[in-house]
């Protein structure tokens, strides 16, 4: 099977790219946006200002270039713990992730005009609720996509398998996102399954399978524009595979150097996703220092107010633990919320 | 209102085809679906004629994988549908715990209300019927365990139909149990037309004042009989519906015991960590002081549901079981 690749190592254009030169540049202020909230992230989980932290360095393009193709008032993203950066390129405000980052309640539902589902934690359980959600669409007469992303660890979950089934079963307009990024924690891709390709997983269930240069974002954007494509015309789900990798250790909590070498990982830095769409960019003479100076003012400017916004939420009250149980508060939570409120 | 109506006499299994047409005609966002519930109107042809009726968009089969059914409907729920699953046996809904336990009773939780999950899950349950293994498993103290959902287990046609409505207008998972020996083992009038009954309500089947037995689903019958025999000795016995399991109706249960002093709790499952448990604990924190004895279980035996006839009238409470209990509680 071919990998889909625009750009070299070097992020020079293998071929013509089927992207406007506006497009190129919103794509590369999304992978920087998502890096700067990667990166400072994980100093205020070092400063105890998060709790555990899955930092997704390496693997901004996978995400944005996916997250990029879809309209968050409209599509669908259910995305795993992994997935801030396409949380955040599809919509979700920063102050909020990073609020949902401390495991405030604050943080824990979507604006309503973002339809993304609060980060899964259990590996693949979306996947059904995905072919769900897109299904409804179809039902409903709306054109909306759903998307979904999961690890290639999670490719073995017994759900990522009823999940792929139910959707190309009904054709629900799904894209099931798999970022191959090597390490399922500590245990790597051959040992989690025996094939040499994630999408060649799709032909068991009768839908395309594609496999893309997950480090490079104008194949991603464009492999997942035809799958979002598709989906809305109703021809069915789409499974892509984006080779990638975990340049970061698996969470703020992870040691890699117990099961992995420097020298891989030095491998997959010369790979960046950021250096090789930035190379892109001046090659094609749309980019320059100075700019890239001022990206990235712009971008702590824009990352510490919203800090400060998530600084602002009130203490989550001890009683919010037994609200939105249920949507009428039966009476053993009613009795709980009393108590915690000293009511009792 | 419901008194005024026309009725006719019904079993449970017509009860819920009827509410499921009333509920698809009512409302479009209702979608049924499930193993073999189309064309062939479900193993238990609760389903019968509907997809005929309502066609393949909304009564449904699905791939035979119960944790894609419970997770398929999830998501249709999140998107804003009204989700109503079978799954063919509630032995066979473990493949969908981790969807139930991770998922269906937190989704509202864990987005503070932003995506919710309006969704009616049907099971079979219970035995009494020869069936195969796993086929007349009573797992409601698994489902009774689980955050944010509700369980319902009706036990009469009327009662079943109103109930199944109520629990697909409610905006929360519900868990809808139904005993296979019930389905087609009792018959009762049933209003017509659209109804609902409301969920988190006991209701007293019998009055009585030596002693309360309480029973849900399946076990109604077993303790109306149990009831029956004690009167015609002059032993008046109480027999509390609990109906629903989650909500519970404290009130009317504890309100039985002041009445009686004395209790019986009867249930089909495994007697250690059944639902059982919870109605003795209960009884035990806020009645201790009018009970006259201590409070006797009748259940299942600790181990799996046997399967086929031969020793499965072994296994499942029956009347003589509850009378032997109702003795102890008379004479401690
Ligand atoms: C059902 C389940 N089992 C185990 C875990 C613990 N766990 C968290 S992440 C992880 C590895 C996941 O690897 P992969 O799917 O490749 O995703 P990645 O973290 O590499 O993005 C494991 C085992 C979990 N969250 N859920």
């Amino acid at each position: 099977m071919d990998t889909v690749q625009y750009l070299d190592d070097h992020g020079k254009p293998l071929r013509d790219i089927p992207l406007s030169n506006e497009a190129l540049l919103i794509g590369y202020r999304a992978l920087r946006r998502a890096r700067h909230f990667d990166e400072r992230a994980l100093v205020l989980q070092r400063q105890g200002r998060l709790g555990v932290y899955p930092p997704f360095r390496g693997q901004e393009a996978a995400q944005v270039g996916v997250a990029l193709c879809l309209k968050a008032d409209h599509d669908w993203l259910l995305p795993s713990y992994r997935e801030s950066a396409a949380a955040l390129t599809f919509g979700m405000p920063i102050s909020k992730l990073i609020l949902s980052w401390r495991a405030d309640p604050a943080g824990w539902g979507a604006p309503p005009n973002v339809n993304m589902v609060q980060f899964y934690i259990p590996i693949a359980t979306q996947i059904p609720q995905a072919a769900g959600v897109a299904h409804a669409q179809r039902l409903l007469g709306k054109d909306a996509v759903a998307a979904v992303f999961i690890g290639d660890g999670g490719t073995s979950e017994g759900d990522f398998h009823e999940g792929l089934n139910f959707a190309s079963v009904f054709n629900a307009p799904l894209l099931v996102v798999v970022q191959n990024n090597g390490w399922a924690i500590s245990v790597p891709t051959q040992k989690q399954m025996k094939v040499q390709r994630i999408a060649q997983k799709a032909q068991g269930y009768g839908i395309p399978g594609i496999t893309v240069d997950g480090n490079d974002l104008v194949a991603v954007w464009s492999v997942a524009r035809e799958a979002v494509e598709r989906a809305r015309r109703g021809e069915g789900p789409t499974l892509i595979e984006a080779l990638t990798y975990r340049v970061a250790p698996h969470t703020s909590s992870d040691d890699p150097s117990r099961y992995r070498t420097e020298e891989e990982t030095e491998r997959w830095l010369k790979r960046d996703p950021l250096l090789r769409m930035k190379n892109c960019l001046l090659h094609l003479g749309l980019w320059s220092e100075a700019q890239e100076a001022l990206l990235t003012e712009e971008l702590e400017a824009e990352f510490l107010s919203a800090v400060e916004e998530a600084d602002r939420a009130p203490e989550p009250k001890p009683w919010e633990i037994v609200e939105q149980v249920y949507q009428e508060m039966q009476p053993d939570q009613q009795a709980a919320w009393n108590y915690l409120r000293g009511e009792a | 209102m419901i008194a005024e109506r026309q009725t006719r006499v019904l079993n449970n299994v017509q009860a819920i085809n009827e509410a499921l047409d009333l509920a698809l005609a009512q409302d479009p966002r209702v979608v049924v679906f499930g193993e073999d519930v189309g064309t062939m109107g479900g193993v238990f042809r609760a389903s019968d004629g509907l997809q005929q009726k309502y066609g393949e968009r909304r009564v449904f089969d699905t791939p035979l994988a119960e944790s894609g059914i419970v997770g398929f409907g999830i998501g249709l729920a999140m998107a804003g549908l009204r989700p109503v699953a079978e799954i063919q046996f509630a032995g066979f809904l473990y493949p969908a715990l981790d969807q139930i336990l991770s998922h269906l009773g937190r989704m509202r939780h864990r987005t503070r209300g932003r995506f919710t999950i309006p969704m009616v899950i049907r099971a079979p349950y219970g035995g009494g019927v020869k069936t195969p293994e796993q086929h007349a498993d009573s797992p409601e103290a698994i489902l009774t365990h689980v955050p944010g959902v509700k369980v319902v287990i009706p036990s009469s046609p009327e009662r079943t139909k109103g109930l199944l409505l109520a629990a697909i207008e409610d905006p929360d998972p519900v868990f809808f149990l139904e005993a296979i020996k019930l389905y087609r083992g009792v018959k009762g009038e049933v209003p017509e037309g659209y109804y609902t009954l409301p969920l988190g309500r006991a209701r007293v089947v019998r009055e009585g004042s030596a002693a309360s037995l309480f029973c849900y689903g399946g076990m109604v019958e077993v303790c109306l009989k149990a009831a029956e025999v004690a009167a015609r000795e002059g032993v008046e016995l109480e027999v509390v519906d609990l109906e629903t399991l989650i909500p519970l109706d404290t009130q009317t249960l504890l309100a039985s015991v002041q009445k009686t002093g004395r209790a019986v709790v009867v249930y089909e499952a495994m007697r250690t960590g059944g639902f059982g448990a919870e109605i003795a604990a209960r009884i035990a924190e806020e009645a201790l002081d009018y009970l006259q004895a201590p409070i006797v279980r009748v259940a299942g035996w600790d181990a799996p549901y046997p399967p086929f006839s031969a020793v499965e009238n072994h296994y499942r409470p029956d009347a003589k079981r509850v009378l032997e209990a109702v003795r102890k509680v008379l004479t401690h």
